[in-house]
């Protein structure tokens, strides 16, 4: 058990007191700077440890021991850990990763026409999959274990089940090859109009929103059910309310918390997590670049997509839990 | 004058899923008639399982859970409600029949304001326009007396208290125009301070807006300061059903009889005795948050004797138990315990000093692991404190459970197999167990029907007799205290305000915090709440 401080004067309480939310909001940010910091060093550590050198892999296995020794004071490798440590969070914290070992071109450059790609692709199958998971899962609870519920949870486990690359080369066969409506490879490049773009993104989008789509919709499902049963859900029935009003306006507002929570590591996931995805459909995102970037031991390239992956799932579930903290009512009107 | 609610022959079921058992259809309520003309109100009373609150909802064509209406005829203005479908019931819900429940925190929605929950259901069913609506609620929240009414709308439900919820809850049911209102219980969850004062509100509104209402509590007082009529229930059927006045005055049925008289015990109070087993002197105490709960309490408990704690929800009292357990160690003051010093935290007292404290809940069913037999539970103290196995702890079970008149049959039932009451004699039983000198009871029958309630007494006093062991009885209800205490501490914000040996806490002359919590207590007679109301006025006149 805590003890009660013996002092009870403490200056900042009344502040945080009167603004529980901004508070609350203010604290989640500072764990948000503090875990990015621990993750650099995680980073960091983690790729130094990695097994492989790349001036060997970069020479070949008869490499003298002299052309290893100069490769490795050029690129800086034969100083201590820390000192480079140190440099490497230092350019970092001004946007500067560094330079690529492998073609020797400012890493921020390149990640930054990956990262838009990564995004324009994710940005897409967030605004297609939301609505309609958030949708179909009213949906489901209107009609809950009736016929239309039933198919949405079939259609749903089916689309969780099959893997996505699977759901990727199925969607290839049939509206590329077969019908030839849609563009394969997805591959996109500079000077592509808006309108040539959104039609190569056409089929790794769907393929990313049937994937995403049915985690979202039963989280949704869940979590408006578990607010059915609330005594305030009798009290709208009891008003003659009908059904779709009583999801929406009385059941929902309280189901945002673990929903918002769900829609934050699913759009996390559409951008750090489609790996797989880019490569079947080769769509020059930040998951390829990374891939490509393992495989020539280009550490600075690797550190630097592990640290944009790790910032982009920080600030998105910080931005979720402040979105769930300004949901709850308690904290934005305090009594 | 045509009846507005004619209920005939009632009969609803619900399906059972006894534990190890196959479900079976149990009847909830049989063969009960009534009549209510507009403007009247009938009050339904009984002990919980009693159907009155399942009646009620079937005035709104509702069963609750699985609950489902399998007979007999609810006529609104002399159309059978049962047969509308729903698109027919929805109708009426909200618009001609409205429902106040027991909760009100809990059956308001946290995330939306109080005016708009309040004027809903009277725009979705297109009774008045947005303006005049809201009008009305103001018009509403002035005449349930809530503060502010013309921005009162605007609050969030965690905003305001539980007595002036109850209230906006009243004026949602009343903003529609209703020609029925059914009230759930809805005094029971408050304070009898606050509880006065609501029940004053509904009983004004009702006369001002001239609606009929079903009036359902376990209380009768309370329900004699509202009703015209009161039906008797007991298991689904009807006991008596009569009017006011010859319920109170002259009830015919037995068990109405018993009901009536619930309240009017009256223990001998034990002589007055200066030594004592439980000292608390000076003690104040805080939460880890640093809000000061506890200032300057000092109380005394003799040996084999009982001190009632009174006071309401937020008076501190459940909090000064905390103390004596340990579990929130005081910051100021001390404890003596049989003339020596108490540790002050819980988890540095030695085995002994555990064992002569014990403590037995409010709520019984959530203080027992529900996956322990009734042997595993009064096994445990016994094992833990004297080391007791096998043939000689069943033995000591035995002994303990014909202490508490429910006998050795009962070992290996589960806590979902037991009623509330016999819930709390194992919970007495295991606090016993112990061989303990103090047992603290936190508001143990509060959750309990005024008889099994009164049986718990009854077996508690017994077993002080038998054993000699003290009690520190929290409570709220000034009756209780009558029933049991030998000296009383009356508890208001943190503060001991009145303490003594309970004749002398319980005359005049009074401090205005005692006098206001005892005349806020119901009495069972017709036109007490009058009474009560317009000493206030002259009161507040003279001053």
């Amino acid at each position: 058990m805590i003890h009660a401080p013996k002092v009870s004067f403490r200056p900042g309480r009344k502040l945080t007191q009167r603004f529980p939310l901004l508070w609350t909001i203010v604290q989640r940010l500072l764990l948000s700077i503090v875990l990015l910091f621990a993750v650099s060093i995680v980073i960091f550590g983690g790729v130094e440890a990695l097994p492989g050198d790349f001036a060997t892999t970069y020479l070949g296995q008869s490499a003298t021991p002299q052309a290893i020794a100069n490769i490795r004071a050029e690129l800086g490798i034969d100083r201590p850990i820390t000192t480079r440590y140190f440099q490497w969070l230092g350019g970092v914290l001004t946007g500067d990763f560094g330079m690529s070992w492998a073609n020797r071109n400012s890493v921020t450059e390149q990640i930054a026409q990956r990262l838009g790609n990564s995004l324009f692709l994710a940005f897409f199958a967030a605004i297609i999959s939301v609505p309609l998971a958030v949708g179909l899962g009213m949906v489901a609870v209107l009609f809950r274990n009736r016929l239309p519920d039933r198919i949405i949870n079939v259609a749903s486990l089916a689309a969780i089940s099959l893997p996505e690359f699977f759901v990727g080369y199925l969607l290839i066969m049939w509206f590329s090859v077969q019908t030839g409506i849609a563009v394969f490879p997805a591959t996109v490049y500079e000077g592509m109009s808006f309108l040539d773009r959104l039609s190569a993104i056409a089929l790794p989008t769907a393929t990313l929103v049937l994937v995403v789509l049915a985690h979202m919709m039963r989280m949704t499902r869940a979590a408006i059910i578990n607010v059915m049963s609330s005594p305030y859900i009798e009290t709208a029935e009891l008003k003659g309310l009908g059904g779709l009003r009583i999801i929406a306006k009385h059941a929902a507002p309280n189901a945002l918390a673990p929903v918002i929570n769900v829609v934050a590591l699913n759009l996390a996931y559409l951008i750090v997590g489609v790996v797989v995805v880019e490569v079947v459909f080769v769509y020059p995102g930040m998951g390829q670049y990374m891939v490509d970037a393992v495989s020539v031991r280009d550490m600075p390239v690797v550190q630097a997509c592990g640290f944009i992956f790790a910032a982009i799932y920080i600030f998105l579930n910080m931005t979720a839990d402040i979105l769930a903290i300004i949901a709850n009512p308690r904290l934005r009107h305090p009594r | 004058m045509p009846e507005l609610l004619s209920v005939r022959n009632l009969r609803i079921e619900a399906t059972a899923y006894p534990p190890g058992e196959a479900p079976r259809d149990v009847t909830l309520v049989e063969g009960v008639s009534f009549d209510l003309e507009k403007g009247r109100v009938l009050g339904l009373i009984g002990e919980s399982g009693a159907g009155k609150s399942t009646i009620g909802l079937a005035a709104l064509a509702y069963g609750r859970g699985g609950v489902r209406i399998t007979g007999g005829e609810v006529l609104l203005n002399g159309a059978d409600i049962l047969k509308l479908g729903r698109n027919g019931v929805r109708e009426i819900r909200g618009s001609k029949v409205c429902y106040v429940a027991q909760s009100a925190a809990a059956a308001f929605n946290p995330a939306l304001r109080l005016g708009e929950q309040v004027i809903e259901a009277t725009l979705q069913h297109g009774i008045m326009s947005r303006a005049e609506a809201e009008e009305r609620a103001i018009y509403l929240f002035r005449v349930l007396g809530l503060p502010d009414p013309e921005t009162f709308g605007r609050r969030f439900p965690h905003q305001v208290s539980g007595g002036q919820l109850q209230r906006a809850m009243t004026a949602m049911a009343l903003c529609p125009n209703p020609e029925l209102i059914v009230f759930d219980e809805p005094t029971t969850a408050l304070d009898v301070t606050t509880q006065i004062d609501v029940l004053a509100a509904i009983k004004h509104a009702i006369e001002q807006t001239k609606t009929a209402a079903l009036y359902i509590t376990h209380d009768l007082a309370v329900v004699a300061q509202v009703s015209d009529d009161i039906m008797v229930l007991r298991q689904g059927r009807t006991v008596e059903y009569g009017s006011v006045r010859q319920i109170i005055e002259a009830p015919r049925a037995e068990y109405t009889r018993a009901l009536v008289n619930v309240r009017k015990r009256n223990r001998e109070q034990a002589a007055e005795q200066s030594g004592s087993l439980l000292k608390v002197e000076n003690v104040s105490a805080r939460y880890p948050n640093g809000l000061n709960v506890l200032h300057d309490i000092s109380l005394h408990v003799p040996e084999g004797q009982t001190l009632a704690i009174v006071g309401e929800s937020g008076s501190g009292k459940s909090t000064l138990a905390r103390v004596i357990t340990g579990l929130l160690p005081p910051s100021e003051g001390h404890i003596t315990f049989a003339g020596q010093p108490l540790t002050p935290a819980l988890r540095n007292r030695s085995k002994d000093e555990l064992r002569r404290i014990q403590l037995i809940h409010q709520m019984a069913d959530t203080a027992m692991n529900p996956r322990q037999t009734v042997r595993e539970i009064i096994g445990r103290p016994l094992t833990f404190y004297f080391g007791l196995r096998g043939a000689a702890k069943d033995a000591r079970i035995r002994e303990l459970l014909d202490q508490i008149e429910m006998g050795g049959g009962f070992m290996d039932r589960y806590p979902a197999e037991l009623s509330g009451g016999q819930k709390q004699r194992v919970a007495i039983a295991r606090a016993l167990a112990a061989k303990p000198e103090l047992i603290l009871c936190d508001e143990p029958t509060s959750a309990l029907d005024p008889l099994v309630a009164q049986g718990i007494l009854d077996l508690l006093v017994r077993l002080q007799e038998e054993t000699a062991v003290s009690y520190v009885f929290i409570t709220h209800d000034i009756d209780i205290v009558r029933a049991i205490a030998d000296s009383v501490a009356v508890m208001h914000q943190g503060r001991v305000v009145r303490s003594g040996p309970r004749s002398k806490v319980l005359s005049p002359p009074f401090d205005d915090y005692t006098d206001l919590l005892l005349k806020s207590v119901p009495e069972m007679e017709v036109g007490w709440l009058e009474r009560v109301l317009e000493t206030r006025r002259m009161e507040s006149v003279g001053h």
